[in-house]
């Protein structure tokens, strides 16, 4: 490509280190202010950038078994579950669907297309889930979002863009289709199982609107509900939440900073090991669908 | 052609392993579409959809009558959508050229790796985090107070209000939407480009006639897809920070129909609401990928 001039290349540099500036900043001064010291604190008006004096206190508060620990069991438990099964059945569905000339499969492909194209809507929604009598049930966060179409025509695209021969002759030497998917298609496919598998996991941990919609009781609630209470909103949260028995309760900053990073981290955990897989997992199916 | 049986015979494992995922579609994606016909009912919650009798079209007043409530969503609605069509959608382009402009392999994918990060954090931490940096207490005004500045309040003045959603939404997805762009540009020829340099054509030259053929299709297919989305806008982004701001600046169709229906128990208008909401985004999908292969673009599904 043409000679690049100075100006320009500074420019374009520039750019990309205020975007990075601007994502990196906030979880910095998030994390700081959560293992800063009150007196810290109390001498920068809320927010640190450094720390000098860190301190776990504040999640020793939040992790010491009151409404913060539940939430963060409750969320694990929904992510791991829900996750595991939306893989599934889409994996079990795109590979059904990938076989050419298979029977109905014209028909079930176009029904699971079109569900993109239109929402059902709040209250429709709201009244199936009610009456399925899943109210108030972990399963009303997990079985509406179980399949996702899109996920679906990424790995169906994926699959296909397995040589046929290696299935081909397999089904020669007898494998049926269960082995044939088990032994051949899904160890080649670990790239779109894992981001799909992340895009799922991520889609769980993070819903919160159908868990405010579904679930009634406050103790039931996941992680987003209880950050949105106690750092959206701002609700005072003090031992009795917390149920912990520390002599001096850590300030509400650092205990709400706490409950961020808290919510925030394992995504940090698991996006680097992914993240390598986007560009093969997710572009041969984008682009090829 | 094999006879039906024998096709039975050979794919039914295949079938019994579309069930699961089939099962879930049809039970959270076409029986609730049954569940519109309360539109057209006075909808008791303890009558059931099965008795609640029948009102013909009068939930649809407000909205045939133009109820001024249901104007200021429907007006909040496009005007943020004209913003993020006008605003949001070109900036992941314009990154993904920078992006692609980088020669350092190594420095791009570290930008890459920060830059996506925001898209999978979820919307209350997202809200969480601006009101920390911008709110009153916040680490802006924090630090303008230590420096014997005047502070100023942007978090809950509903005049900025769509400022800040629109900045929220830059901040969480324009790293991320520069991904299928960026597979776009990767396929540019690079022996067309050298050809254009040899002939002596500008940067802006060569990003007119040589790059931008290979991304147009994406971003016509993207605008099209943004556009029949036109009347959805960020639900859960909105109602996390519709307490702050109030409902005249901050309602949109979908908070509308969450509001009235589900916390104010008006079930049938809110079901009318969403049903026109249902109906029209179909129809501008289905209009504007019309539009797109009248101007010889594939669009969304080819024709």
């Amino acid at each position: 490509m043409g000679e690049p001039s100075k100006l320009g290349v500074g420019a374009r540099g520039l750019v990309l280190g205020l975007g990075c500036l601007a994502v990196l900043v906030p979880f910095w001064a998030v994390l700081m202010t959560s293992i800063a010291s009150p007196e810290e604190i109390n001498r920068a008006g809320g927010f640190v950038l450094w720390t000098n004096e860190p301190t776990l206190d504040s999640y020793r508060a939040v992790l010491s078994g009151g409404i913060v620990t539940r939430a963060l069991l409750v969320s694990a438990g929904i992510t791991a579950v829900g996750t595991a099964l939306s893989l599934v059945s889409t994996i079990a569905l795109a590979y059904a669907l990938s076989r050419p000339g298979a029977l109905l499969q014209k028909p079930i492909l176009l029904m699971t297309v079109f569900t993109l194209l239109f929402n059902p809507g709040i209250i429709p929604m709201y009244l199936t889930v009610k009456q399925l009598g899943l109210l108030d049930s972990y399963l009303a966060l997990i079985l509406p979002v179980l399949v996702n179409a899109f996920n679906v025509i990424v790995m169906r695209a994926f699959f296909q863009g397995i040589p046929g021969e290696l299935r081909e002759s397999a089904y020669i030497d007898g494998a049926g289709e269960m082995r044939v998917l088990l032994r051949i298609v899904l160890p080649l496919s670990k790239a779109v199982v894992s981001v799909i598998g992340l895009f799922y996991a991520v889609a769980y941990w993070n819903a919160f609107f159908s868990a405010m919609l579904y679930l009634q009781s406050s103790e039931k609630w996941p992680l987003q509900l209880v950050l949105r209470t106690y750092v959206v909103n701002n609700t005072p949260i003090g031992s009795d939440q917390l149920s912990s028995n520390l002599e001096n309760l850590p300030p509400q900053i650092s205990v709400q900073m706490a409950i961020l990073v808290i919510s925030v981290l394992p995504i940090l955990f698991i996006y680097p090991f992914i993240q390598k897989h986007f560009a093969k997992g997710l572009m041969v199916g984008a682009v090829k669908g | 052609m094999r006879s039906l049986r024998d096709r039975w015979r050979r794919d039914r494992v295949l079938l019994l392993l579309a069930l699961p995922g089939v099962t879930a579609l049809l039970l959270f994606h076409y029986l609730p579409l049954g569940g519109n016909v309360i539109a057209f009912q006075d909808f008791q919650p303890f009558l059931g959809i099965w008795h609640s009798p029948y009102v013909g079209l009068d939930n649809f007043e407000p909205v045939l009558t133009g109820d001024p409530v249901f104007l200021n969503a429907l007006v909040n609605t496009l005007i943020i959508t004209l913003i993020q069509v006008v605003f949001v959608f070109p900036l992941p382009i314009c990154l993904a050229l920078i992006l692609n402009a980088t020669i350092s392999e190594r420095l791009k994918r570290l930008t890459q790796s920060i830059l996506y990060m925001p898209h999978f954090l979820s919307w209350v931490i997202v809200v969480a985090l601006f009101q920390q940096m911008f709110g009153n207490g916040g680490m802006l005004n924090a630090w303008l107070r230590s420096a014997d500045l005047s502070t100023f309040s942007i978090v809950g003045v509903p005049e900025l209000f769509k400022l800040m959603i629109t900045s929220q939404v830059i901040w969480k997805d324009t790293g991320w939407s520069t991904i299928i762009f960026l597979a776009a540009l990767s396929r540019v020829d690079p022996a067309q480009m050298e050809a254009a340099v040899v002939d002596g054509a500008s940067a802006a030259r060569r990003l007119w006639h040589v790059t931008l053929p290979y991304i147009r299709p994406v971003i016509v297919l993207l605008l099209i897809l943004r556009l029949g989305d036109s009347l959805s806008v960020g639900f859960e982004q909105i109602i996390l920070q519709q307490a702050q701001v109030g409902a005249g600046a901050s309602e949109v169709l979908d908070t509308y129909v969450y509001n009235h229906g589900i916390v104010g128990g008006d079930w049938g208008t809110a079901a009318a609401v969403g049903l026109i909401k249902g109906i029209v985004g179909v129809a501008l999908v289905l209009g504007a990928n019309r539009l797109a292969h009248a101007l010889g673009e594939q669009g969304v599904y080819a024709k």
